[in-house]
């Protein structure tokens, strides 16, 4: 049988980045394919190349046989490719019906949309999906797994024959998995093609014949997945080279400087403890979406949190404020460093000193001089690669702006430093650079907690690891524990049991 | 079925109050003040408030769709005089040209400003608010440099052009006739036609917009050259009823017409509204403002009273959108 949909070879890189090397595998009709990697395996560059939204740079999609270059999501859609993301993109002002057929509505003569016609069309569709919907209500405030539902009879509607599903499962319950599955299954079974991305094993086993393994933008293996274990999948979506580490010092640690307890916040997180000490650096690891980013949000003030408690070196913190956290010691290296962590526009030398201003002034001004020595010494304290302090942060690389954002918390000399996914983004060089820089932090008796998605670099920095798995805390690993394979496990929810 | 038993209906009844909210506050306006002055309805009152609303109406259909999609044209003041003023300079030059060919030509000079808002919108990829901010000065000045202090006055005009604006048909002037088809005709396309529901797409989520293949850059210069051609329409019409036309015709009337819109009920972030909604909104602004000067209100109370709706429309908007995020996360809290 010819498959449906090839990948034939294909790679995307953004800027220094390869998302997406030489990757091929089939999609056959009738069949439900699962797509599984690690975060940053690839898996959604792949899934936006199939929707028209990225080009490859290399190698082509055959569709049917025939190669296809979509210059963008229409030409996806016309080419009977359906995408369904994990966050539904539909339209909250207008009906379910009319976001079903957005783009080929129903027409009377007079080329005026037939909304009778649409209603109709969308009532159909529901009924073939066995779903109770209003087709004429509006989408907004339908629940998510309405919304995914409306967006398969988005994707049947235009005949698609191709469906892709980017973790569509990721906020669903058990009862909304089933109904969701069984919708799948039976537009299977009338010939679709179906790719299914999930980091669930027990959903790939449970719905899918075949299963491609991503690693590290690489192509790992596609297999029946009858003829693998869920430890097979396991170890080859981590099996990876393991001798870029980056070991952190050890320290003996101090005194203990943030306590969490029973952290809790309906719907994000719940129930979240763990104790750092000084001189010791404690990883946060899961699946995107685990909530780690959340926890440490909600721990700095940035975000509320409905019960729990955080203390800092034993006194109790002033939940939601970032500003008592700061005083108190606190210093949050955010995920995004061009949205969270810098203005962009503004110097080096202010970039610097910005948290600190009000300490910095003088009769309520500020006065370059103080402000560009404290900045000349924090950036070379940190080997920050510049040219004058004067320029605008963003003519800087990543890797030396993440050390602008480094040296702006360090001269607030705080306690306690939390870095969210501090080496996203940049190079091998500088990446090895920072780790270095948070050892010897940790070594002067700064308590660091690290949120990172990159396996190597928390068994490499962390003296503890913290598994977080759909907002509960899965597993607590000391350094010795911690390995690809046991961190893997914990995240995903199964038990070691090699 | 959890769908079922969401909250929907109460949505979909707020969504339809906005235009009846409007009615309602209209009905209870014209009759307060019919009440303490009886000329308020007599057909020379109701004549001049139809005739004022016209030109505001016109331009409150284009900016509506522009909002709609979660836009705005702040250029459409400067267009109306630039449309005004060429229009009228061509009129005294060429006394013997039509009517018709003097409102083509309004149009035309619209359209081409409208074309150009867009163009730097969607390729230069800067915010609607800042391009058109930016071309309110820049088609201001040029109407000014061109005018360089001149004016075009009345008896440079040619009669059939002067009378065009109190000439009717059936006894509705052709001003009001030129608003209702306009208010109307855009009504419908935005309602019953697919580029129209494409539109409300782009302004409900440009991201899923784009997803869903809609020619997005298609529809945005669209939208901002039906906003253009409607200021300059609304140009030669302002020329037709004022016959006196300078540099300064219209100047501050992007206000209004955006007053208008969100007072008649579109979202200022776009998706939701009417354009008919609008044309209501343009009525009742002109309404105040005759009420006030029959009930011997000061002037000044204007300002603070067309403020206070917007605020309200605005507050409105966000107490629906409040409400529905908080019946969203208590029902994600419960799944």
């Amino acid at each position: 049988m010819a498959p449906v949909l090839e990948v034939v070879d294909v790679s995307k890189s953004f800027g220094a980045v390869a998302a997406v090397q030489g990757v091929s595998f089939p999609l056959f009709a009738g069949e439900a394919h699962a797509l599984v990697g690690e975060n940053g395996a690839g898996k959604s560059t792949i899934v936006k190349m199939l929707a028209g939204v990225h080009r490859p740079d290399t190698g082509t999609l055959r569709v049917n046989g025939a190669d296809v270059d979509f210059a963008g999501p229409a030409d996806a859609k016309a080419a009977g490719i359906a995408v369904i993301y994990q966050e539904p993109t539909l339209f909250p002002d207008l009906t379910v019906a009319e976001n079903i057929a957005m783009g080929n509505q129903p027409l009377t003569r007079l080329h005026r949309v037939d909304r009778k016609a649409m209603n109709a069309a969308a009532a159909r569709l529901f009924t073939r999906l066995g779903v109770h919907l209003d087709p004429s209500r509006p989408a907004r405030g339908l629940s998510i797994a309405d919304q995914q539902l409306v967006e398969i009879a988005k994707a049947l509607s235009s005949e698609a024959r191709i469906l892709v599903m980017d973790e569509p499962t990721a906020a669903l319950s058990g009862v909304e998995v089933e109904r969701l599955f069984s919708v799948v299954r039976s537009l299977r079974d009338e010939g679709a093609a179906i790719m299914f991305i999930s980091h669930r094993f027990e959903e790939v086993t449970a719905l899918c014949e075949r299963v491609t393994i991503m690693r590290d933008g690489r192509h790992v293996c596609t297999e029946l997945v009858a003829d693998l274990t869920v430890d097979d999948m396991i170890r080859r979506m981590v099996g990876r080279d393991l001798s870029a580490l980056f070991p952190k010092q050890d320290v003996p640690p101090g005194d203990v400087v943030l306590e969490v307890d029973r952290l809790s916040r309906e719907g994000v997180f719940s129930d979240i403890s763990f104790s750092v000490r000084a001189g010791e650096i404690v990883a946060l690891a899961g699946l995107v979406g685990a909530g780690r980013s959340e926890v440490m949000q909600a721990v700095f003030g940035v975000d509320k949190y409905d019960s729990g408690s955080v203390r800092i070196l034993g006194k109790r913190l002033k939940p939601g404020s970032p500003r008592a956290a700061m005083a108190a010691g606190m210093a949050l290296v955010p995920e995004d460093r061009r949205q969270q962590g810098l203005v962009m526009e503004l110097s080096i030398e202010r970039n610097v000193t910005l948290p600190r201003a009000r300490k910095l002034a003088r009769l309520g001004l500020l006065w370059s001089a103080t402000e560009r020595a404290e900045a000349h010494r924090w950036t070379q304290r940190l080997q920050t690669k510049l040219g004058r302090l004067t320029d605008a942060v963003g003519t800087l690389s990543g890797g030396n702006q993440q050390k602008v954002v480094l040296a702006k918390w360090l001269s607030t000399a705080p306690k306690l430093l939390i870095v969210d996914e501090p080496t996203r983004g940049i190079d091998v060089g500088t990446k090895a650079e920072v780790h270095r820089l948070m050892s010897s932090l940790a070594a002067d008796g700064l308590a660091v907690v690290m949120v990172s998605s990159e396996l190597p670099e928390v068994l490499g920095m962390a003296d503890r690891v913290l598994v977080l798995r759909e907002g509960r805390v899965a597993a607590e690993l000391t350094r010795a524990e911690a390995t690809e394979e046991s961190v893997m496990y914990a995240a995903m929810g199964q038990q070691v049991s090699a | 079925m959890s769908a079922m038993a969401s909250p929907a209906p109460g949505v979909k009844t707020i969504f339809k109050a906005r235009e009846l909210g409007i009615v309602l506050a209209l009905a209870a306006l014209v009759a307060y003040t019919a009440i303490g002055n009886p000329r308020f309805l007599s057909g020379q009152s109701v004549r001049d408030i139809l005739l004022n609303t016209a030109i505001l109406a016109v331009m409150a259909a284009g900016q509506a769709v522009v909002v709609i999609t979660r836009n705005i044209d702040l250029s459409v003041g400067s267009v109306l005089g630039l449309s005004a003023f060429a229009v009228a300079t061509m009129m005294s030059a060429n006394p013997g040209l039509p009517m018709i060919v003097a409102l083509l030509a309004g149009i035309a000079v619209g359209a081409v400003c409208g074309l150009l808002n867009g163009v730097l919108i969607r390729y230069g990829r800067v915010p609607a608010l800042v391009v058109t901010l930016g071309t309110l000065y820049i088609y201001r000045g040029v109407t000014y440099s061109w005018a360089g202090g001149s004016q075009v006055n009345a008896d440079e005009l040619p009669p059939h052009f002067l009378t065009f604006a109190n000439d009717s048909l059936l006894g509705i002037p052709w001003l009001v006739l030129i608003a209702i088809v306009v208010v109307g005709g855009v009504s419908f396309l935005m309602r019953d036609f697919r580029v129209g529901r494409e539109l409300y797409a782009m302004g409900s989520s440009p991201q899923a917009a784009e997803l869903a293949g809609i020619r997005v850059a298609r529809n945005l210069l669209g939208a901002f050259l039906l906003s253009g051609s409607l200021a300059g329409l609304a140009g030669v019409l302002f020329a037709a009823r004022f016959g006196t036309v300078d540099a300064a015709a219209g100047t501050g009337y992007e206000l209004n017409v955006v007053a208008a819109v969100v007072v008649g009920g579109v979202a200022v972030f776009g998706g939701s509204g009417t354009v008919w909604g609008a044309g209501l909104g343009a009525l009742l602004l002109t309404v105040i403002g005759s009420a006030l000067a029959v009930l011997d209100i000061n002037q000044f109370w204007q300002q603070a009273i067309v403020g206070a709706l917007i605020v309200l429309a605005i507050g409105a908007d966000r107490l629906v959108a409040v409400r529905i995020a908080r019946s969203l996360r208590r029902r994600d809290a419960r799944g």
